[in-house]
């Protein structure tokens, strides 16, 4: 990432709606350590992810995109393997905000399923425009808010905790 | 401005006199309700890391329920580290191995209105019944709130819900959920706040509504809602706790909602999801007949004393099919002794049901009871996510109580109204 919220060239991997919590992070191995679990991210819809997904590359998907459970290692699994932002038209509530806490740019955008698995494509989420690089496509997305932006700048919610009790701050620095 | 419950519970916790729906805020945590698979061992190395405790201990539940009891070292390992965590927090309000945290929380009073309350768990909404915002969060946004006692929100807008008519023969409040899972989408709730109100729901038990905000996750609602009422305030006394002032944690009148929807369920049969949705829901008709291998009564959802005494009415005096198993995890301890007590559990046991400890069990593929490849279950729990109870290859039907136990006797998915009269 050039800047918070901005990604250059990103090779898209494309999912339908409704990808939940169980198919990202199976509950049979929510025991197992981080690694162990990533290892089954996707597995039942789609088993070539984990072997060829690389750093970098991003989902775009449909719509309520990790509706389910409040197990962040939906999002963790994702981010372990590098991938570095999410796009779907609605995402399941408590896996945009893991998303966010655990650095990965989620980003609500409606056109998201038009966007083909493949392709590569550029983001700017500060002003909420994404270019399909291949078909030279330009669609909307929504811009994140501001103290999101500030949390993903800072790495996710645990950096941005630490800045915030190693500045004896009482309040959330975004936010307030 | 006239605001909705949920906006004055969040002002409230805010510290401010109003909010309006898509502004974010930061509210003022009055309980944080953690479980044994992403509390202690979660939240534990990020408040290492940023050497504190636990901001408030009088303001943090602790349960374990979805490993327990240990069933190899990983698992107790993780209990031990959950019992250490509470020792080491010197939290008050740690129940060990006592049911479900959803259940548990109002069963110890600690839930009333206007209570601003997040937990570690997607099924939070279960306390929104209670008449308090309560709402899910993962474990590192858990580890925030233990850390600073805050936590931000953007203010939600209401979809309202109204429930009328009286509930026929064999239909519950899950039935009710399936319905609208099937009608709105498992994405209708838009994470914004689903609020019931009507004559259905002030006549319901305060379990049944339990159900209704319990499944408000299914409709992707950040929480669902019903404003306390003379049966709130009786079931929180009963739990030994003060309700508080019910009067004050209502909707004003003319306080504005996103969209309203009525469900007359007077019409309503028992509804039976297919796999892999709670949104593929349809009544029983169109499944029955399907061969099951296992019916599980269990988990947050559909496992409470009252979803017991459905299963019992159609198991008395009948067998679980030859071939078939019936697992029966009981919400809670309290759940289970009061079952045993009214003769409920004689009446499972009897009919061949394979008790099971209170815990979420089979429900998430955590426990005891995961599936085969290919096998096929009917539950009374909330999800049939792919995968989601054991083998990717298995398939989960849901259902309320009485259904899942019809279909324990019949082998297959079958009306319960036959059983039931």
């Amino acid at each position: 990432m050039t800047a918070p919220g901005i990604l250059a060239w990103a090779k898209v991997w494309a999912y339908g709606a409704e990808v939940d919590t169980d198919v990202l992070a199976p509950g049979l191995y929510m025991k197992s350590p981080l690694e162990e679990m990533a290892r089954h991210c996707l597995e039942t819809v789609d088993p070539d992810f984990v072997p060829n997904v690389r750093p970098g590359d991003i989902i775009c998907a449909g719509r309520n995109f990790g509706m389910g459970s409040s197990r962040e290692q939906a999002a963790q699994s994702l981010v372990f393997h590098g991938v570095a932002a999410v796009l779907a038209p609605s995402f399941g509530g408590i896996f945009y905000r893991n998303a966010i806490n655990h650095g990965l740019m989620a980003l609500v955008c409606a056109d998201a399923p038009l966007i083909s698995a493949g392709h590569h494509v550029s983001i700017d989420a500060v002003n909420g425009v994404v270019r399909d690089l291949d078909s030279d496509t330009e669609y909307a997305c929504n811009p994140m808010p501001p103290h999101l932006l500030a949390m993903l700048a800072n790495g996710g919610l645990v950096p941005h905790l630490e800045k915030r009790f190693s500045q004896k701050d009482t309040a959330w620095p975004s936010i307030r | 401005m006239p605001q909705t419950l949920a906006q004055k519970i969040i002002a409230h916790a805010a510290g401010v006199e109003t909010v309006a729906p898509g502004e974010i805020v930061t509210c003022n945590v009055d309980l944080a309700m953690i479980h044994d698979s992403g509390g202690p061992r979660r939240v534990q190395p990020i408040l290492e890391k940023l050497g504190v405790d636990v901001w408030d201990p009088n303001k943090v539940v602790l349960i374990s329920d979805h490993y327990v009891p240990a069933v190899d070292a990983e698992s107790a390992r993780i209990l031990d580290l959950t019992r250490k965590f509470a020792a080491a927090q010197n939290l008050p309000n740690f129940y060990d191995m006592q049911g479900i945290c959803h259940i548990v929380l109002p069963e110890r009073g600690h839930l009333k209105p206007g209570m601003f309350v997040v937990g570690g768990d997607s099924h939070s909404p279960t306390g929104g019944a209670f008449g308090c915002f309560m709402f899910g969060i993962g474990a590192t946004d858990m580890a925030g709130v233990l850390a600073t006692g805050e936590t931000w929100v953007r203010v939600p807008e209401t979809i309202r819900i109204e429930v009328t008519g009286g509930l026929p023969l064999g239909v519950s409040a899950k039935d009710i959920m399936l319905a609208l899972c099937a009608r709105l989408g498992m994405d209708g709730g838009d994470y914004e706040v689903v609020e019931y109100i009507g004559d259905t729901i002030d006549a319901l038990s305060m379990a049944e509504r339990m159900t209704l905000c319990n499944m408000a996750a299914e409709l992707g609602a950040q929480t669902g809602l019903i404003a306390g009422d003379e049966t709130t305030a009786a079931f929180i006394r009963n739990a030994g706790a003060d309700p508080g002032d019910i009067t004050r944690w209502q909707n004003d009148a003319d306080a504005s909602v996103r969209e309203s929807h009525v469900i007359d369920v007077a019409a309503l049969g028992p509804q039976i999801a297919a796999p892999h949705s709670p949104a593929n829901s349809g009544p029983v008709a169109d499944t029955a007949g399907t061969k099951i291998d296992q019916a599980y009564i269990g988990a947050c959802t559909g496992a409470k004393l009252v979803d017991l005494h459905m299963a019992a009415k159609v198991l008395k005096g009948r067998a679980v099919a030859s071939g078939v198993r019936l697992l029966i995890a009981p919400a809670s301890q309290k759940d289970m002794t009061a079952a045993a007590a009214d003769g409920t559990l004689a009446t499972l046991t009897e009919a061949g049901a394979i008790m099971m400890p209170s815990g979420c069990g089979a429900c998430a593929g955590y426990g005891a009871g995961v599936l085969a490849d290919n096998e096929v279950c009917i539950a009374s729990t909330a999800r049939n996510f792919k995968g989601r109870m054991g083998a990717t290859t298995s398939d989960v039907y849901l259902g309320n109580p009485y259904s899942v136990a019809a279909a324990a006797v019949a082998g297959e998915i079958h009306d319960p109204r036959e059983f039931l009269s």
